[in-house]
């Protein structure tokens, strides 16, 4: 077995040298009649050739977009991924390497964690970001907590409709232990309801939740929320995409106290979902509330600049059942795409990727919408994804466009019935005009 | 040990109460400090806030470790040592003066009958109390 | 080398670029003209202009700032910091699987939704489980999974229960998943031999306890000999019996968690099943039940139909969902490389050498280091430097020596019911020369300990920073980089 090193011959000195006369001796603690006294069922070892045959095959059946034009979004998105990001984060020092507990020897790490905290407050407009969390849903679970321990036990959040339903699940997850409610704002033409908003937040609200750009692509008004929000005494948390941020005014001007988001546009492959990039950023005077691991500079006794894990006492290892979360292994390497494909993007870089999406994304639907019977479902402003009505089951249209090798977008029907009858369309910088025409050939074809 | 000052009362969760008519300063032992290392934070709760005897009021922490803070009688707050807030290591430094904590207006002095001396508080130690 | 001391913020050049992205194709790129003032970001974000090979050099660079398990043996305690195959990364690489929308129809996933399938049967079969979820992110998401799922239970049979038991050698995940859950968490003692207090257990176990939650092996590398007691014990009280699996690799074929009694475990795929550990993630925390348990599965659940594979979402008792979407996927196609290179027998082996590595390093070290709780181990073994530090030296001072010596360090001060622990993994993937490499260095420094302290004080010397003062970072936190005047 090629990743064993001992030989049968070591084993047996090994063996001699402990004292003991088989491996047997060493299990006796475990109860004979707990024992397996079989091998476990599972298929034979595979030699690497055929294994890799096998899992070629199994690749074979899924529509990835390298085969695929992908139009899908949703919260998972097909853009630009610098060559170099791969390989970078394969170099087995960042890769093999765990939490960095011990610094001096870790160093390579925590100057990442310390750059990509960095790169998310500027975008994001706050002051501190922490070291990642697991994804955008559960990163917004997190701050849904951190806000009702901030308010001192305030027991409603208030979420707008326009958030990710996915997400809305996870947080409604995340709330059943400590008994939160959890209040659904409906969305005017496809952004909050800010008069529903207003009637909804009271002096029990522990936050109010949006997300901007929405789960429809729209653009909120996210400062007239947090208006709301703050009169109510609330914390503003807004869910974020931070690919748009280049482009976007970031959630910190306009009156947010945490930003979450999901980084995983930032040169993370999408992966069938996971692992993906949960971003995390608040003001510096919530920061011991916060969840997750934290890196900060300090210098080492000769007085060099040197990097460490600190404020750890909000976390599990130490404060345990008073944690700020139960947190652990983050998502480091994530995070380490994320700085790469930040730093090579740079100042200018993540504009110029809002400002393509923004305008394909407008072209794509100005054509589409140019098919009778196909509208758009909302008169918001949008950013790169926005939703079609169709005059045909969203469903069937998608089946007939993947047959053309084209992923056409989600249907909505399972999120929201009264949205049956439309299309949730993503349009990344990556997409070409003529791969958007051909998609507004078939979409055409399709709904005649 | 020995660096306990007898007109202090203390408890067995290592803070002490300097009562001074019907207000009492309260902050945590020499020996508290000593155990929790270098401390680089302590929270505090606002004046005007009601505590009761044992009830914690706040926490300590140092790099590694974070201790509750207990009052050693009811009261309300009536001052807090803002200093702390930049310089934590006052609590290290000079943990029965300018490390002090805060100050209790008194609700039951007879309260003060429940403390540990600090004869009773070093013999506590010396038995290994923590 | 090792002198590199830039952020990539102190490397920007205005007007340099590191990016390649195509001229606008579309008419009307004028953002000003599709949105609103307001929505326009009104200057950029301080964000570094440098170069592709800037960036590349920077990055390689700061690799080498770390010992990772390809470079440095890292007998990191608790983590399994075993190889993580080759094959595996170019598995998850393939495009099949990296470039795969998660809301692609299932038609069009099928190899993923098969993948999924297979390796949730697999991990039921390892642990002797009825069903597992593949969603969770981490173990200690896994950890909340299972808690909300035995809470769901016997919400579903009427019992509000209030209290969850956890010993005191507990890894932190655990009382704090479980508190997160809305349970008050009851601390039980360790007895002397390392494992759960029968008499403490007896004391608190009441209707009132919705479940005990233990580490098998436990955190001090120990097989608790009574589980089967400990088990009846629980049921016999209604209570659920959950097993944090981060220590699973000892078990591999030898026992399983369904054989010993447990309802619930999750599995540590960056543990057991070599995914890497990436500096801290991402890991994969796949949480396995018994039957009764298995209609609070969290949503969606992967099924097979005969028309193919399937995500499904009827689930009406379901806790719910943990995150967005499936699962941490590219860590589920690394830890399936894996079981099918290793099969049964390979698995079982990998059990037996991470024994007999960690009961080796044992009996070398035995005679230089106070063992609080003599073994035979599992697969790992937790030393206290509680004799060393009579000489001045602590558990971190023997960790910083090691560095200097070429070792990553174990954990240390973990678990909390040792003094100055010293915990120690060596994995099935070191050989006996790594080891005993390993334990020259060790005995080095125990006899410095008597002979040279000063030498340890010192260390380390060769890394690039020197010991950092951490009261400082924490005092007065700089969390991110500011430009100069800024």
């Amino acid at each position: 077995m090629r990743y064993l090193p001992n030989t049968p011959a070591q084993q047996k000195e090994m063996l001699r040298s402990i004292g003991a006369s088989s491996l047997e001796d060493l299990l006796s603690p475990i109860p004979p009649k707990a024992r397996l006294r079989r091998p476990l069922n599972l298929a034979a070892a595979l030699a690497e050739g055929d294994l890799v045959r096998h899992m070629r095959a199994l690749t074979a059946l899924n529509a990835d977009s390298d085969q695929y034009t992908c139009f899908l979004g949703g919260g998972a998105y097909d853009h630009y991924i610098p060559s170099p990001i791969n390989h970078l984060i394969s170099r087995g020092e960042f890769f093999t390497a765990y939490t960095p507990y011990q610094p001096e020897a870790s160093q390579g790490t925590l100057r990442t964690i310390y750059e990509y905290q960095t790169m998310v407050a500027e975008l994001t407009g706050m002051d501190v970001a922490n070291a990642s969390l697991y994804d955008g849903a559960s990163s917004l679970a997190e701050a849904a907590l951190m806000a009702h321990s901030a308010t001192e036990g305030r027991e409603q959040i208030a979420i707008s409709r326009g958030v990710n339903p996915l997400y809305r699940q996870v947080v409604a997850t995340y709330v059943e232990g400590p008994n939160l409610r959890v209040k659904e704002v409906p969305l005017g033409d496809g952004t909050t309801d800010l008069a529903a908003l207003k009637k909804t937040v009271s002096g029990k609200t522990a936050a109010v939740i949006v997300q901007y750009p929405n789960f429809f692509g729209c653009l909120e008004d996210v400062q007239a929320a947090a208006d709301i929000c703050h009169e109510g005494g609330a914390l503003m948390i807004v869910a974020t995409d931070p690919v748009s941020l280049g482009l976007l005014t970031p959630p910190g001007a306009l009156g947010a106290d945490i930003v979450v988001g999901e980084g995983q546009g930032l040169g993370v492959p999408l992966s069938y979902g996971g692992p993906n990039l949960g971003v995390f950023a608040t003001r510096t005077d919530l920061v011991r509330r916060m969840p997750g691991r934290l890196v900060g500079a300090t210098v080492d006794r000769d007085g060099k600049r040197g990097f460490v894990l600190t404020l750890q006492t909000r976390e599990q290892h130490i404060r345990r059942e008073k944690a700020t979360s139960n947190i652990c292994t983050n998502v480091a390497l994530c995070a380490l795409m994320a700085t790469i494909h930040v730093a090579l993007l740079g100042k200018h870089g993540l504009r110029k990727v809002g400002e393509l999406a923004l305008a394909k994304a407008h072209y794509a639907a100005e054509a589409l919408t140019k098919i009778p019977g196909v509208r758009l479902r909302f008169g918001a402003p949008f950013f790169k994804e926005f939703a079609l009505q169709l005059p045909k089951s969203p469903e069937r249209v998608v089946k007939r466009l993947a047959k053309e090798k084209i992923l056409a977008g989600i249907p909505l029907k399972p999120f929201d019935r009264s949205l049956k009858d439309c299309l949730l369309v993503a349009v990344t910088e990556k997409r070409t005009r003529q791969e958007i025409d051909a998609f507004v050939q078939a979409l055409s074809q399709a709904v005649v | 040990m020995g660096n306990y000052p007898i007109d202090l009362k203390y408890t067995k969760e290592h803070e002490w109460a300097r009562v001074e008519g019907n207000r009492a300063r309260v902050g945590i032992t020499a020996y508290a400090q000593e155990q929790l290392g270098d401390v680089v934070f302590v929270e505090l709760p606002k004046v005007g806030i009601k505590v009761s005897q044992m009830q914690a009021f706040g926490v300590v922490e140092s790099v590694k470790a974070v201790s509750d803070l207990f009052a050693p009688l009811s009261g309300e707050v009536v001052e807090v040592n803002a200093e702390l807030v930049k310089k934590p290591e006052l609590v290290n430094q000079d943990p029965y003066g300018k490390g002090w904590m805060l100050v209790i207006q008194v609700s039951g002095p007879q309260e003060a009958n429940a403390l540990l001396t600090a004869q009773q508080y070093e013999e506590f130690l010396a038995k290994g109390g923590h | 080398m090792s002198g590199y001391d830039k952020l990539i913020f102190e490397l920007s050049s205005p007007g340099r670029i590191g990016y390649s992205l195509p001229a606008p194709d579309v008419p009307n790129a004028d953002p000003k003209e599709l949105l609103a003032a307001k929505h326009l970001r009104a200057s950029p974000p301080e964000l570094p202009e440098v170069s592709e090979f800037d960036v590349v050099r920077h990055y390689s660079r700061l690799s080498q700032l770390n010992y990772g398990v390809d470079t440095h043996f890292y007998p990191l305690g608790s983590c399994t910091m075993k190889y993580n195959p080759k094959l595996n990364e170019d598995m998850a690489r393939l495009g099949g699987f990296a470039r795969l929308h998660p809301l692609t129809p299932e038609t069009h996933s099928q190899g993923a939704l098969q993948l999924m399938w297979e390796l949730a049967r697999d991990l039921a079969e390892i642990a002797g489980m009825d069903a597992v979820s593949l969603q969770p992110a981490a173990g200690a998401q896994g950890e909340l999974a299972g808690v909300l799922m035995i809470r769901a239970y016997h919400l579903a049979r009427g019992e509000r229960r209030t209290k969850v038991l956890v010993p005191d050698s507990a890894h932190g995940t655990n009382p704090a998943s479980t508190a997160i859950a809305g349970y008050r968490v009851v601390q039980l003692k360790s007895d002397a031999e390392g494992g759960v207090d029968l008499t403490d257990l007896e004391r608190n176990l009441d209707e009132e306890v919705a479940a005990l939650m233990i580490t098998v092996p436990n955190t001090l590398g120990l097989f608790e000999p009574r589980i089967l007691e400990i088990s009846e014990m629980c049921h016999a009280k209604g209570a659920q019996l959950y097993m944090d699996g981060a220590n699973l690799n000892a078990i591999l074929g030898i026992t399983r968690p369904g054989d010993l009694g447990f309802d619930v475990c999750h599995f540590n795929l960056h543990k057991t099943f070599t995914t890497p550990h990436g500096g801290g993630g991402p890991g994969a925390g796949p949480v396995g039940v018994r039957a009764h348990l298995e209609p609070f599965l969290p949503t969606p659940v992967v099924t097979k139909t005969d028309d193919g594979y399937a995500l499904d979402w009827n689930r009406p008792q379901s806790i719910g969902k943990l995150q967005a979407f499936w699962g941490n996927f590219g860590m589920l196609v690394r830890a399936y490389t894996y079981i099918r290179t290793m099969g049964p027998d390979g698995l079982r082996a990998v059990a037996d050498n991470a024994i007999l590595n960690a009961n080796y390093l044992m009996k070398r070290l035995e005679p230089h280091y106070d063992l609080p709780h003599p073994g035979p181990c599992m697969h790992e073994c937790v030393f206290s430097a509680r004799r060393q530090k009579k000489l001045g030296i602590s558990a971190m001072d023997v960790a910083k020596r090691l560095l200097d010596l070429g070792f990553y360090a174990p954990s240390t001060y973990f678990p909390l019911v040792v003094e100055e622990a010293l915990m120690i993994e060596p994995t099935e993937t070191e050989s006996k020369e790594t080891l005993d490499a390993f334990c020259d260095a060790m005995i080095q420094i125990a006899r410095e300990a008597e002979s040279t302290p000063q030498v340890i004080h010192d260390a380390p010397v060769t890394t690039p920073v020197r010991r950092l003062d951490q009261t400082l970072a924490a005092r007065q936190p700089d969390l991110r980089w500011r430009p100069r005047g800024g």
